[in-house]
């Protein structure tokens, strides 16, 4: 036996093992993949430096009071971001309050209360949902949802509430249909794809074991819902709404359209106001490059991108594997 | 086989429709003032069928007009708001008159018809200002004996981007209210007090269509092809004028041309018994150092065109055209400073 495989090596006649592939193809194959995540790393960068680079004289002009000013004066060549981030902020916050319940009751409806034959339709339409461009959303909104607002809703709300003496500020002002309000629901509708998809997956993992138990005992489908479901997928269902908020804060032309373009912040409602993306997208075209008005412009683009990082890191701290309930 | 013939077969076919050309109309680009588009619209379509040129316009604003020329982007820019001589000189940009047009206040009150309102400049000035809240406000009420007038809030829409429109209206406020002119001024872009902010003019006629006790400012065009209820204004010499096609000639018979530098007359608030206060000429501007000289002579064929057919298309839409000896002396101008032959 040991005489066979001693003498193996050194003979000619060995089988030869079949090459597995040129290492050349496997090297550049390697250097495409690499490069691609190089670039997207890069692309990253270069667009975090060029707004962070092109906001930098309006950093250096204005400091620290870019953040709280609410001053926007071209003649003047002052720029205050503040009503474009209170704006941001607010929007996405009602956005929020109004898209969270509608999308837990469309997980629901979906997970647990639909006939079987009635999910995938309904599941499909709350995507294709998600699937229509923005810019219809503003066009909608301003051509169907605004004169439905100034009409129907806003006249008798700002009539029979306005003079209320805590809550009246909060609807006071002419029905203009335009204004916060109008876009938050804009944003509402567009962000309830999003969240109703990761609640309704996040429902599905949860083993069919405890919610058995749980009916087996007695539970209402609500009491299920409130003390096995929501508790053990309590942590995705925030990441979800995370993602959701991230994409509010970013849209841009739906919300254009319908927020009433003015640079004050208004207790009320129904006031008109500003987001950072949609005074860039209004102001932009009429920037003189160099300008202070246009540093101003990318410096707000720089803080909407430090907000939704934060966002966005705060979702994905909250969605790590291993960190359940 | 089936597959490369059905290849060739289409390669064929997109070559071949590539060698068969329609002749293509000239094409030229413009951006800028939404104040003239609807007449520079009906002369685009006109020239394309008599001169073969066609013309692509994007009414973005004046700002947005101003910009692109600036950037050479665009063949012409257009701006209601004359460019002063110190931008002019270091952009290397030439500045001519079109057409003058005017600016009228629009309202959607129930039951108040076109031309039934009166108001005056300071009360428009407070109104935008916020001072003035409500319709029944005595000041209007004073102005306007034996109308009724409702107790709902009034809604002041503005233009939201950088509008020549707004320099006018802008304009008009600063010199007839000492208060709008210390507190706001005169630019294409202000901080408005109140109100909300609409895209180009015909947002603004949009906005102040759909909402109960709306006032806006547009170009006479928008408000009668939006069927809006215009208001009365008092002129200078104390009269109250309706916007009409008369009004605003005898305001622009007033212009002083040969005085004006780079042609940036005011017709703001010019003296005449029937003169509309709101007139504004609307401008355009062309580089000097053109990257296609060939397409710049194109732009001022296509003007020229304008000059000499386009009068009657103007006043159709309420618009006045130049005086004959005013489109003499810009033709003078391009001769001296575009090579214009």
């Amino acid at each position: 036996m040991s005489e066979v495989l001693a003498a193996a090596p050194a003979s000619k006649t060995s089988p030869k093992r079949p090459k597995r592939g040129s290492g050349k193809g496997d090297a550049v194959f390697a250097l495409i993949a690499k490069g691609s995540g190089l670039l997207v790393l890069v692309l990253l960068g270069a667009i975090i430096v060029t707004l962070f680079v092109g906001g930098l004289p309006a950093f250096r002009e204005f400091g620290a009071n870019f953040l709280v000013n609410t001053d926007w004066d071209p003649p003047h060549d002052i720029y205050g971001g503040a009503v474009a981030i209170y704006g941001t902020l607010i929007t996405s916050v009602i956005a929020l309050v109004l898209s969270v319940p509608i999308s837990f009751g469309i997980a629901i409806f979906l997970t647990e209360l639909a006939p079987s034959w009635l999910r995938r339709p309904v599941g499909t339409a709350v995507e294709l949902l998600a699937a229509v461009p923005s810019i219809i959303f503003g066009m909608w909104g301003f051509a169907v949802l605004v004169p439905f607002m100034a009409t129907y809703v806003e006249p008798p709300l700002i009539d029979n509430f306005g003079d209320l003496p805590v809550i009246g500020d909060l609807f006071s002002g002419a029905p203009f249909g335009t204004g916060i309000f109008t876009a938050s629901i804009v944003l509402a509708i567009m962000i309830i794809p999003f969240i109703s998809a990761t609640m309704r997956d996040v429902f599905l993992t949860v083993p069919a074991v405890y919610k058995e138990s749980a009916y087996g005992l007695g539970s209402t489908t609500w009491e299920v819902m409130r003390s096995i479901v929501l508790p053990y997928t309590r942590v995705s269902v925030v990441g979800g709404v995370m993602l959701g908020l991230g994409r509010a804060l970013g849209e841009t032309m739906a919300v254009t359209f319908v927020i009433g373009n003015a640079n004050r912040i208004t207790p009320s409602l129904f006031g008109p106001g500003n987001t950072i993306a949609s005074i860039v997208a209004l102001v932009f075209p009429e920037s003189p490059a160099g300008s202070l008005k246009l540093s101003s412009l990318l410096a707000l683009g720089f803080i909407l991108f430090v907000i939704s990082f934060i966002v966005l890191a705060l979702s994905r701290l909250l969605l790590r594997p291993g960190v359940r309930a | 086989m089936k597959y490369t013939t059905l290849l060739l077969a289409s390669a064929a076919l997109i070559c071949g429709a590539g060698v068969v050309e329609p002749a293509a109309a000239q094409q030229i680009t413009g951006a800028g003032a939404t104040f003239p588009a609807p007449v520079y619209t009906k002369w685009g379509e006109a020239a394309k069928s008599a001169i073969g040129v066609e013309l692509n316009y994007q009414a973005i604003g004046s700002g947005g007009g101003q910009n692109q020329i600036m950037n050479r982007t665009v063949d012409f820019g257009a701006s209601d708001a004359p460019v002063d001589a110190a931008k002019l000189a270091s952009n290397n940009l030439v500045q001519f008159p079109m057409v003058m047009g005017a600016v009228v206040p629009i309202v959607n009150l129930p039951g108040i018809e076109a031309d039934q309102l009166k108001l005056t400049g300071d009360v428009l000035a407070d109104i935008y200002e916020g001072k003035i809240t409500k319709w029944n406000d005595p000041k209007i009420e004073a102005l306007n004996q034996g109308l009724k007038l409702p107790s709902i809030a009034i809604a002041p829409v503005y233009r939201a981007d950088a509008s020549g429109t707004s320099y006018v209206f802008t304009s008009y406020l600063s010199a007839v209210s000492p208060s709008w002119k210390s507190s706001v001024g005169a630019s294409t872009s202000v901080k408005w007090p109140v109100g909300n902010g609409a895209r180009g003019n015909d947002g603004v006629a949009g906005s102040v269509k759909q909402v109960r006790g709306g006032i806006g400012y547009v170009e006479n065009a928008y408000a009668s092809q939006n069927h809006l209820a215009t208001t009365e204004l008092k002129n200078k010499d104390g009269e109250f004028v309706k916007p009409t096609m008369e009004s605003f000639q005898a305001a622009a018979s007033n212009a002083d041309w040969k005085d004006a530098k780079d042609y940036a007359v005011s017709l703001i608030d010019q003296p005449g018994k029937t003169s509309w206060p709101i007139v504004s000429a609307t401008f355009l501007l062309l580089p000097k150092d053109a990257k296609d000289p060939a397409r710049e002579q194109l732009v001022l064929k296509w003007v020229n065109w304008d000059y000499e057919h386009g009068d009657q298309i103007a006043t159709q839409l309420e618009y006045v055209p130049l005086p004959a000896a005013v489109k003499d002396m810009v033709r003078a101008t391009w001769k001296q400073q575009l090579a214009y032959k």
